[in-house]
């Protein structure tokens, strides 16, 4: 009897142990196995962080055409746009565009812009040296601004792509900042 | 020792006997599955027509939601651990449950989560209105303030069926009567066995998912919130994680009841014992592989889309293992219908469509067309409801006469089949072609040319909804009626519970059974 109390005893606890660690592995390791994942395959089309520009060969051979989209989330009162729509690169050149943003509010409003890269296979070859969105945007009441990006084409990138659309979607962060 | 029970209410509130908790959780289950049910007749009731006629709207959603949490949680998944409860130390030759304690905890912690997730429709804002899978952002930036009610309602159910699962555990690995080897064991309590790990593996998961929700909701993380870096996709995927495997958990101990019942009727021994338990397993393990196939439209990658869809096919072959064996199990046995056989025959019949309908979704670029429309509607509720719900059926009318020790009403409990059967058949068959012509899921309102369908729908609905009145007066009356049923109730059934006296007495198996 007391054997067989002292095996359920620890049967028990390594059951319980088991769904501690299913829990813990849900909260802790998918979310980092996702967005690793991710950035591995260029999966959900999110570009990587500030890229160190190495020197690298301009492949005068090719032109790829870098189309730019901005869209506001739901009810983000800003104005929010590309100043060219879409420019012509060499991949391994360095290029900078910008973007225009203006608060037409009455308040003092911080933004996020979060990157997306179609094609998904483009998205691991599209650096971005400088940009607007590795940080928040606080705009004051009535303010505009002119924001840079600047980014190279990997001249590795599949011979098959030959337009790339990167799309900005501007989050109001005002309340999460604030609290 | 052979002391009775308590009496009055403090019997049930005290109670550690397997016998009484399995008791406790069918017929919480069953006003469960009321109570779901009257969700879903308020939703067949204003589908019957096109245009808005009774309900509006945002309370449309919030009984699509409540519908599916309420039967997932509350009807289909207590049904079984009362089962389990009852049948596995009457089919293991053990005495009890192996932590009986914490057994009554993970009962009577469930009605405080239902309670608690039904109070939600009376708050402010209503309940929960984004859909039993409850996808971000819908269920964190835009959910109603309810949803925290929501969330600790899960958590509680949570921890109800990880405890469920662990005593289930320890009972079969510890508590078998000498001579009860693995493979002897009934495929009943195999099934329940994977099941209860496939239970300890996921809900965690589940746990987990709703508390990153409750993090970004008051806590300001980020988890499935793009603007801070997060991503919703993400949400899916580990909720289908959960949920895949889920489906599972509510299908495999249906086929253990099934596998229990047709031998009996057939009077023949199950067909090929282990490979059913080795499919089972197989199916198990699959069941972690495959949940992609519930996204194949957020966008994935050719590769991700045939993988998932490969893989989702090859669950269909043990399950057609199984098909087979129960088959081969009738073939030329001397089969009579008695109701929990009729039930058990069409569960064989009826859950094999539903396994067909699925594997046309397995298919990714038809899934394009069909995803989110009534054809996946139409699938799950007939793997769920002449699945899970039918074998649930089953199971208490084949054991009824060992819990209580009567007989029931044979012509009773064919006319339930039959009106259950129809009813079920007239309700989701016609959602096959609705879902078809491309009628979306969990809509209010929809155009006129799905309108025979719904009416069709809507009227097989609501006798299904007579069926089970009559399933519970059955279930009463058999209780309350002087037909003794004998200690083997049926022709030379297999197993250690119908070796003992109807109606089962309080304590059994003090001393484990001889086996040979
Ligand atoms: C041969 C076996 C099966 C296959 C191939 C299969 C395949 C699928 C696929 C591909 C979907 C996604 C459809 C879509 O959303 O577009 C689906 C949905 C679903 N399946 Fe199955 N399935 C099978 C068996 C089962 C079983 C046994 C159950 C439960 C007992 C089940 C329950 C569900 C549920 C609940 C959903 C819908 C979830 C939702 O979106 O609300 N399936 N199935
Ligand atoms: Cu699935």
């Amino acid at each position: 009897m007391s054997l067989s109390a002292n095996s359920t005893k620890t049967l028990v606890l390594k059951l319980l142990a088991g769904a501690l660690l299913m829990f813990g592995f849900a909260v802790f390791v998918m979310p980092p196995i996702y967005d690793l994942f991710c950035e591995i395959t260029g999966l959900n089309g999110k570009t990587g962080e500030r890229y160190q520009a190495l020197p690298a060969a301009i492949d005068t051979s090719r032109q790829i055409k870098v189309q730019f989209i901005a869209t506001n989330n739901e009810t983000m009162p800003w104005v929010f746009k590309p100043s060219q729509q879409q420019i012509y690169v060499h991949p391994g050149e360095e290029v900078e565009v910008r973007y225009f943003a203006h608060n037409p509010t009455g308040r003092d409003m911080v933004a996020q812009a979060i990157p997306s890269v179609v094609p998904f296979k483009a998205a691991e070859y599209f650096h971005k040296t400088e940009c607007f969105c590795f940080n928040s945007q606080a705009l004051k009441a009535g303010q505009s601004a002119d924001m840079a990006l600047r980014f190279i084409v990997d001249p590795d990138v599949a011979k098959t792509v030959n337009t790339i659309t990167l799309s900005y979607t501007l989050f109001d962060i005002t309340a999460v900042t604030e609290g | 020792m052979a002391h009775g029970p308590a009496q009055g209410i403090r019997r049930w509130l005290y109670t550690t006997n397997h016998k009484d908790i399995g008791t406790l959780y069918l017929w919480f289950s069953f006003a469960m599955f009321l109570l779901g049910g009257v969700f879903a007749l308020v939703i067949r009731a204003e589908l019957f027509e096109p245009g808005m006629q009774i309900v509006e709207p945002e309370f449309f959603n919030q009984m699509t939601t409540m519908h599916g949490l309420v039967m997932v949680f509350g009807a289909v998944m207590p049904a079984f651990v009362g089962l389990a409860n009852w049948m596995v130390p009457l089919m293991i030759g053990a005495p009890d449950m192996a932590l009986p304690r914490m057994n009554n905890w993970s009962f009577w912690i469930l009605p405080f989560a239902f309670a608690m997730l039904s109070s939600t429709l009376f708050m402010d804002g209503g309940a929960p209105n984004f859909g039993w899978t409850f996808y971000a952002p819908l269920s964190t930036t835009y959910a109603p303030p309810s949803v925290t009610f929501f969330i600790f309602a899960v958590h509680i159910m949570g921890a109800s069926s990880i405890m469920g699962a662990i005593n289930i555990i320890a009972t079969i690995v510890n508590l078998r009567a000498p001579g009860m080897s693995y493979m002897k064991m009934p495929l009943f309590v195999w099934t329940w066995l994977i099941t209860a790990f496939l239970l300890i593996a996921v809900m965690p998961v589940l746990a987990a998912v709703v508390t990153m929700m409750l993090f970004d909701i008051h806590f300001g993380t980020s988890f499935f919130n793009a603007a801070g870096g997060g991503d919703p996709v993400m949400f899916q995927h580990i909720f289908w994680f959960f949920g895949h495997p889920e489906v599972y958990i509510m299908i495999l101990p249906a086929f253990g009841v099934v596998s229990a019942i047709i031998p009996t009727f057939a009077r023949k021994s199950l067909f090929g014992y282990s490979s059913m338990v080795y499919a089972t397993a197989a199916i198990a393990f699959l069941s972690f592989v495959v949940w992609a196939h519930h996204m194949f439209t957020v966008g994935m990658p050719l590769a991700g889309e045939m993988a998932f869809m490969y893989m989702t096919m090859l669950i269909a072959v043990p399950t057609g293992v199984k098909v087979f064996n129960w088959v081969a199990t009738m073939f030329k046995g001397s089969m009579t219908f008695e109701t929990p056989m009729l039930f058990s025959v069409a569960f064989v019949i009826l859950f094999t469509i539903g396994g067909f309908s699925g594997l046309m979704l397995a298919i990714a670029p038809a899934d394009f067309q069909y995803h989110d429309t009534y054809f996946v509607v139409a699938h799950f509720h007939y793997v769920l409801v002449p699945g899970a719900i039918f074998s649930i059926t089953a199971g208490v009318y084949y054991w009824l006469p060992k819990w209580c020790g009567n007989m029931y009403n044979e012509t009773l409990g064919k006319v339930h089949f039959w009106t259950a059967f129809i009813g079920l058949n007239v309700t989701f068959f016609p959602m096959h072609f609705a879902g078809l012509s491309g009628m979306p899921r969990r809509i209010p309102d929809y155009n006129m040319m799905f309108a025979d369908w719904n009416m069709i729908s809507t009227v097989g609905a609501f006798l299904f909804g007579a069926a089970q009145i009559l399933f519970l007066f059955n279930v009463i009356a058999t209780i309350r009626s002087k037909r003794p049923a004998s200690d083997e109730v049926w022709d030379r059934p297999e197993g250690l519970e119908w070796t003992l006296p109807s109606p089962a007495p309080y304590h059994t198996f003090t001393k484990p059974p001889p086996l040979s």
